[in-house]
């Protein structure tokens, strides 16, 4: 009996105090409220109370574009964090910088082969290179459309316009004006401010047009597609049924819940917030169809960083692994609108349970169906900037569509032509 | 007779240049590290290509100088700094001036109309920022919808290419007055009302005893305010990532906002050195010719 006692006590010894811990950096970036770092934080609570071999400290590190220069910092120091998630269309800049690992090197077992191939094949377009897995989908996006319930009642219209005629039509109809012909309603809003590449490409993916050649290092700004896509989006103000100049992202949702637009392109990121604010009822569809229905895919990657011990790895690998199964992926995407990256998390219970009682959350993923990848390319930042002022410049008047868009290929052909 | 040099004075000699060293050494390690090899690493680093992971880095002459001279970012966000710095350095020390003029008047509620001017100073540029991007908003924005009360349609400052920069020198305009207010204010103390009194004996009015005794009593103030001006006005840019992020089309971006961009998003830490070196230039030559021939002009005593 004393024996027996004895043992079970060393094995809780053992157990209790593991020898071999490993220390791992996770970092991690927010860029919706205040809720999704407190969800990550208790999921990784939860892991490293069920595993206490290993001890993960997520360290938050502010917007996309700090996570991302820290990350690179760090790096450059030689202390980079065993794993970070960051924008997906980053992934060829870390790549470039030699800084991760494939996540196929550390897929052995054929459980684990199988987990790579669990996503949603539109979010795996931004995740490979040389069909080889370098990022793993985990608060992902889409943009869709929001539209004001009662003013296309008002204006004798009862769904969501689903062609870009149809938007333009619904929103003419939707524009109101007061006595001395001042606009009090837009019918539409595509904000434009900080990265309009990400929405504008809702308009070339449902144009049937490709942004980036695969690998990343050909852009196809000229493409007559991509030109036709951006006339439209210009003639959106141009006869006078969107708000004119560069539209502010961020006071885009604020917009809508005052009036000020009927309906409005935005991250399904947004959809807990026009959940709570928005004074009316309001819908969710997908972006309007040209050729097709076609959207973006937007949002944050797991990376496993280089530099860090084989067991190190291998931890931080089996982390990402479990935090990316259905339980814990469901309890993500519910706290924060972010789009669950696997079928699998869709149909677990949590999930069926949350769509029967919201279900405009089921348009973001019906939506991934004819979901492309984000622009990314190599140096993506200074290629993603020179496709921006080219909108830019075509949305304010100061050049042609197809004069900024010929311009922009010609300085993205000088930026990319060392990588190819 | 030439006397023997006594040996006992030369040790405190020696003892004072130690002392002297000791007492630079602190200040001098971290002016070193933290400016005068940072300065020269990147000039070193402005020859050089930017390392990337797979491809090390190498000498390139003056590649990133070409680079620089043919590259029109490069000269319109030049070009916007030097509209940006003739649009707030005048602006900004002229209401400074009046401001100071105002309160240092024996006015009811003296105490709260300088705090009022001097709060702006106080606030951190990134709140204050985010206050005016309020301000700014089309359509429910405080601007728009005071101009909307008197019947006007909406306006977009940030959003057009033409009014963008424009809105940002608003916002620095505002942010820097009150803070030049407070050296005005502190020189128009040390003036000895003497020399005031003095002058309304003689019959001048107003008008000349600020054009002929106040101003140029001022004049110092107003180098040391202008000089600073100037460089504020190459250095102050965190209202622009909040506002505008240089956009629409670098319409409203500055030098200093195009080297973080080149250095911290593009990565390209070379190009960005090269930026550097001219935005350092450009500033030693801004505050030598203002120090060099704007301080004969100035009346001290």
């Amino acid at each position: 009996m004393i024996s027996k006692l004895k043992a079970a006590a060393a094995a809780m010894a053992l157990a209790a105090s593991p020898a071999m811990a490993v220390d791992l950096e996770f970092y991690f970036p927010v860029a919706v409220g205040g809720a999704a770092a407190n969800t990550i934080e208790d999921l990784t609570a939860e892991y490293v109370a069920a595993n206490p071999d290993v001890n993960i400290e997520a360290i938050y590190a502010g917007s996309y574009q700090d996570t991302v220069a820290k990350a690179l910092t760090a790096a450059r120091g030689g202390n980079a964090p065993q794993l970070s998630v960051i924008l997906s269309v980053d992934m060829y800049t870390l790549y470039d910088e030699d800084l991760i690992h494939a996540f196929d090197d550390f897929a052995t077992t054929d459980e684990d082969k199988a987990w790579l191939k669990s996503f949603y094949p539109a979010f795996m377009e931004n995740s490979m290179i040389d069909g080889k897995t370098y990022g793993i989908p985990f608060q992902r996006s889409t943009p869709v459309l929001y539209y004001n319930k009662e003013a296309l009642a008002e204006a004798g219209l009862n769904r969501a316009p689903e062609t870009w005629d149809e938007m333009k039509e619904w929103a003419a109809k939707l524009t109101k004006k007061d006595d001395s012909g001042n606009v009090t309603q837009w019918g539409v809003r595509i904000p434009s401010s900080g990265f309009p590449y990400w929405l504008f490409q809702g308009l070339t993916t449902s144009n049937g047009a490709t942004l980036v050649s695969e690998g990343g290092t050909k852009t196809n700004f000229d493409d007559p597609k991509v030109v036709e896509a951006l006339e439209y989006l210009v003639s959106l103000s141009k006869d006078g049924v969107m708000a004119p100049g560069i539209i502010e992202w961020g006071a885009t949702p604020k917009a809508f819940f005052e009036g000020q637009t009927a309906m409005m392109w935005t991250s399904t990121g947004n959809l807990t917030n026009v959940r709570k604010n928005a004074p009316f009822e309001f819908g969710v569809a997908m972006l309007p169809a040209k050729v097709s229905r076609g959207a973006p895919t937007g949002g944050g990657n797991f990376y496993l960083f280089k530099g860090g011990s084989d067991e190190e790895t291998k931890a931080a690998f089996d982390f990402i692994k479990w935090i990316s199964q259905p339980t814990q992926a469901a309890k993500w995407s519910i706290a924060t609108g972010y789009v669950a990256p696997s079928p699998a998390t869709w149909d677990s219970d949590v999930m069926k349970a949350y769509v029967a009682d919201f279900p405009p959350a089921l348009v973001a993923r019906d939506q991934l169906e004819f979901a492309t990848a984000e622009l990314s390319t190599y140096e993506n930042q200074r290629v993603t900037r020179i496709f921006n002022d080219a909108l830019h410049a075509a949305i304010t008047g100061e050049k042609s569509a197809a004069e900024a868009l010929a311009e922009a290929q010609a300085k993205a052909d000088d930026v990319l032509k060392d990588y190819r | 007779m030439v006397p023997p040099r006594p040996p006992i004075k030369e040790r405190p000699m020696q003892r004072h240049w130690i002392h002297a060293w000791l007492l630079l050494t602190p200040a001098f390690v971290f002016l070193l590290a933290f400016t005068h090899i940072p300065a020269l690493t990147t000039l070193w680093q402005s020859f050089r290509t930017t390392p990337r992971g797979r491809r090390p880095s190498r000498w390139a002459g003056l590649e990133n100088y070409q680079e620089l001279i043919s590259d029109p970012i490069f000269w319109k966000v030049l070009g916007n700094n030097i509209w940006f710095a003739i649009g707030t350095i005048p602006t900004s020390i002229l209401i400074a001036l009046v401001m100071a003029l105002w309160v240092s008047e024996r006015l009811p509620g003296r105490g709260f109309v300088r705090m009022a001017y001097f709060t702006p100073t106080v606030l951190p540029m990134i709140a204050v920022a985010n206050i005016w991007l309020f301000f700014y908003t089309p359509g429910f924005g405080l601007f728009d919808q005071i101009t909307g009360f008197f019947g006007f349609g909406q306006s977009n400052v940030l959003g057009s290419p033409k009014t963008a920069l424009v809105g940002v020198m608003v916002v620095t305009i505002w942010k820097e007055a009150g803070f030049f207010m407070i050296f005005y204010l502190a020189a128009l103390q040390t003036i000895p009302p003497s020399l005031i009194e003095a002058a309304r004996i003689e019959g001048a009015g107003p008008w000349t005893i600020f054009r002929r005794v106040t101003f140029p009593l001022l004049m110092p103030t107003t180098l040391f305010i202008g000089v600073n001006a100037v460089v504020n006005a190459f250095r102050m840019i965190d209202h622009i990532f909040v506002l505008t992020g240089g956009g629409p089309d670098n319409a409203s971006s500055l030098l200093l906002y195009y080297i973080y961009e080149t250095a911290f998003r593009f990565w390209d830490t070379s190009y960005a050195a090269s930026l550097t070196v001219v935005l350092l230039a450009l500033l030693a030559l801004l505050a030598l010719g203002q120090f060099f021939f704007l301080d004969r002009k100035v009346h001290y005593k």
